[in-house]
């Protein structure tokens, strides 16, 4: 196992690597100069041209990229060209709304998503289940800002239950903090919950055929028991496998949703930054998204462990 | 059941967030009148003088104060200036600072300190530059008075130093003021009505202002930007929400007091609430700018950009960016209409077309065909119809046009570059100003005409430069009046831009909500919160 976990972790090494140059390069060759957004509506080309040399954006690419990986593997990830911070103190005050957001839309998705489709399953050819399955194309085909802006007119504006948007930080007023979380995590959660809900149905169908479960009921175990000890169990690798690869779709949807919630997080600090042409926060921000992405799926692996006794690292 | 619902949530959410609220904040914030304030845009860089973003000069309002100001007739007066003089040959300005000026740390404001900011602002904007052509010296004479020697008489001193909009000559402490003007400052000490509080500002989240309980406001009552900035709150607090539906919907739920300017289309939802009211802060408005690239063809060519002046209709512009009629106006003023340098263009010129004449122009200028890159901005709403409109009635003038959309980050990158179009360069694009920084040949940056040195489109016109100048040497107003005409005559005459029409966007309060000044720069002092 702990060999597993050491090649693994080896293994971020190069994929990190290959988004750094990536990312590097996609923002060189994309067009938009910062130091045209900094110089601001009534600058000369003189001016643009002198806050150019003085970001050291005149230097050759190739000699921008090593200042900025030696920069980074000394764990300096630079500082903003606008907040006048640097990149870490940044992400360090940003990372707690996103970090609620992600954990609070796992829970309401998890929570949500694996009952309904285990009883879809159990239920299988159900009004609840054509339901289940309605709602999972729903929650596909809907873009959140849309699922967005519902929550708010139904839930903020027609019935006063939760705040418009905003965000209160957890150690200042947990009420608070939980009242503004509701509607972004379920906002987020939709497309999350139609993902997972779908797979735990197909799982679990597959399994109810095995001859195990058969067995179980044979032996005259509760519904309840089958489903929840051997079915759910026995379907749990391709959820959590789905969970895993979510954690890509959770960080895209916080982009929009932290936009539309005016939630202070990650995903409002990388579009300020794209539209800023920020280059050290975009740079820094998407690299811990990538770490973030790859250590979630090494977890998910070795949870597999707890699952399926068969698997073995 | 639903009310009982509601009201059983309310009561428990309610109870819940008063009881934490209150004993997280503190009885103190509990009672305090608290405004919450949303801009257009989100506060990131906090250094006035080194960004002419306009979310930066309204922080520098909060925190900083002026030596002049403008009133709500655009007349500049006194603010911490207490007296001031100007010798007989019109070259020596002595300024005395008014009684009591502190700044935030308690230490008195000085002529050292207002000198050095004065020579930072104008190493940045354009008419600061403009005003050192004419400086000879600065001189401290005492703590509290200091004089500007000039080289020769200028007619814009007082304008300068009251200049409103961005840049705006803030007062800082000398070793602030210190700082390289291309490189953001440190500090956030001012001698401003409020005091900004970095601990409690979160980038992105929100911006803390507490009234400054030391601010000695002038005697005048508060007009426009000048007289008595007396702050009725205790805390205005900045909140980032750049989604302007969301900015409406927090309006109508009663979570922020103040929205500086929601998009026009969504002015007919906050006029249903009646827990909203709509407020015409700035009454000049703004002003939509088509701007030609002098360098390279076809616009290199005189009668080619006036065939394109010609073409031109502001109505068709405002039609489609702005669409209610209450909220723009049909203008060929380029100093804007409703100000003592608002004078008509001749001729229909950019109000009623003729695209025979137009066509005309194309064929003696031996126009080839070749289509001109307009780039068009999907990023800034108020600006993504412009385009669509120019390169309709570019075409039915004779053009062809490849119509480029762009992010505005891209387009301001792009706009930059004097290749020809077909190698990353551009023909033609638009933007627009806020009224106030365009009110006189000198303010306005795209009358500039010295090549290089021009603003983006990069112009040359020996002519329009001498006339600049003499509009810039001249003391008398009712000569001055009849120059700022001339300039105007004369960016006609060359094509230099074109001024597209004049538009204006009301501002947002609750109804508890008064006092909001009319001004140029959404200002927070004077406003109530009952």
């Amino acid at each position: 196992m702990i060999d597993f976990i050491v090649r693994r972790l080896i293994a971020i090494i190069p994929v990190l690597t290959v988004v750094a140059i990536l990312v590097f390069l996609m923002l060189r060759l994309t067009p938009g100069d910062p130091a045209a957004v900094i110089a601001g509506d009534n600058a000369t080309s003189d001016q643009i041209a002198d806050i150019r040399t003085k970001l050291g954006l005149n230097e050759p690419i190739w000699t921008q990229f090593v200042i900025w990986i030696g920069d980074m593997l000394q764990g300096n990830f630079g500082e903003s060209f606008f907040f006048k911070k640097t990149v870490a103190e940044l992400i360090a005050q940003r990372i707690e709304p996103t970090l609620a957001l992600a954990v609070c839309t796992l829970i309401f998705a998890v929570g949500i998503s694996v009952p309904i489709g285990v009883l879809a399953a159990y239920r299988q050819g159900s009004l609840l289940d054509r339901v289940v399955m309605g709602f999972s194309v729903v929650g596909f085909s809907v873009p959140g800002f849309v699922i967005g802006y519902c929550l708010i007119y139904v839930f903020a504006i027609e019935l006063g239950w939760l705040p418009v948007q905003g965000y209160i930080r957890i150690g200042v007023n947990f009420w608070g903090f939980l009242e503004r979380m509701v509607l972004p995590s379920l906002t987020l959660s939709v497309g999350f919950i139609a993902l997972i809900s779908r797979i735990t149905r197909a799982s679990v169908l597959e399994v109810l055929n095995e001859d195990y479960i058969r067995t179980a009921r044979a032996k005259g175990l509760s519904n309840r028991v089958v489903l929840m000890r051997h079915a759910l169990r026995n379907a749990a690798v391709p959820i959590l496998t789905v969970i895993g690869l979510g954690i890509a779709i959770l960080i895209g949807g916080a982009v929009v949703t932290e936009s539309v919630f005016g939630l202070p997080g990650l995903g409002r600090l990388t579009v300020e930054a794209v539209l800023s042409r920020d280059f050290p926060t975009i740079q820094a921000v998407i690299l811990m998204f990538s770490v973030v992405y790859v250590v979630v799926n090494l977890l998910i692996d070795i949870s597999y462990t707890l699952f399926d006794p068969r698997i073995r690292y | 059941m639903k009310k009982m619902m509601r009201r059983t949530f309310g009561a428990i959410a309610a109870g819940a967030v008063l009881a934490t609220g209150v004993a997280s904040t503190g009885p103190a914030l509990a009672q305090s009148k608290v405004l919450k304030f949303v801009q257009n845009g989100n506060l990131t860089i906090l250094d006035p003088i080194w960004t002419t973003a306009y979310v930066t000069r309204n922080h520098g309002y909060f925190i900083y104060d002026t030596l002049f100001a403008s009133d709500e007739n655009n007349v500049v007066k006194p603010q911490m200036v207490d007296k001031y003089e100007v010798s007989a040959d019109k070259t020596v300005w002595s300024f005395t600072l008014r009684d009591g000026l502190e700044w935030h740390d308690g230490t008195p404001v000085t002529s050292a300190d207002c000198v050095q900011s004065i020579k930072r602002w104008a190493a940045r904007d354009a008419m600061g530059l403009k005003f050192m052509d004419f400086v000879k010296e600065f001189k401290e004479v005492d703590a509290k008075t200091f004089q500007i020697v000039l080289k020769e008489p200028y007619g814009l001193v007082l304008d300068s130093l009251g200049k409103p909009s961005s840049q705006v000559p803030f007062m800082m402490p000398k070793k602030v003021a210190e700082t390289d003007p291309f490189k953001q400052i440190d500090s956030q000490i001012g001698s401003g009505p409020f005091i900004y509080q970095k601990d409690e500002s979160k980038p992105g989240e929100k911006h803390v202002y507490l009234k400054n309980p030391k601010y000695k406001p002038r005697s005048e009552p508060a007009s426009g930007l000048a007289g008595g900035k007396v702050v009725k709150v205790d805390r205005v607090e900045i909140v980032e929400m750049p989604d302007t539906q969301q900015q409406v919907n927090a309006m109508i739920a009663g979570e922020i007091d103040v929205l500086e300017q929601p998009p026009h289309d969504l002015i007919p939802v906050l006029k249903k609430d009646k827990g909203v009211k709509l407020v015409d802060w700035n009454p000049l408005g703004h002003q939509f700018i088509i701007r030609f690239n002098w360098l390279q063809p076809p616009f290199n060519n005189q009668k080619i950009r006036m065939a394109a002046l010609l073409a031109m209709r502001q109505e068709d512009y405002l039609k489609a960016t702005v669409g209610e009629p209450e909220y723009y106006k049909v203008c060929s003023a380029a100093f804007v209409c409703g100000t003592p340098n608002a004078f008509d263009a001749p001729n229909g010129l950019l109000v009623k077309p003729d695209f025979e004449k137009a066509k005309a122009l194309l064929k003696e200028a031996g126009y080839d065909g070749t289509p001109v890159v307009l780039m068009q901005s999907t990023t800034l709403p108020v600006l993504t119809n412009t385009a669509p409109v120019t390169k309709q009635l570019l075409e039915q003038a004779g053009f062809k046009v490849d119509m480029q959309s762009m992010d505005w980050q891209t387009l301001v990158t792009r706009r930059t570059k004097k290749e020809p179009a077909s190698q990353g360069g551009w023909n033609v694009f638009h933007t627009f100003s806020v009224a106030a920084d365009i009110l006189n040949p000198i303010a306005t940056s795209y009358m500039v005409a010295n090549g290089d040195k021009s603003w983006f489109g990069w112009p040359t016109d020996p002519e329009m430069e001498k006339l600049r100048d003499a509009y810039a040497k001249e003391t008398d107003p009712a000569k001055g009046k009849a120059l700022a005409k001339a300039v105007q005559d004369r960016a006609l005459e060359t094509a230099q831009y074109g001024w597209i029409g004049q538009w204006y966007g009301p501002g947002a309060s609750r109804a508890n909500i008064s006092g909001w000044l009319k001004a140029p720069v959404p200002v927070m002092w004077n406003i109530e919160k009952k």
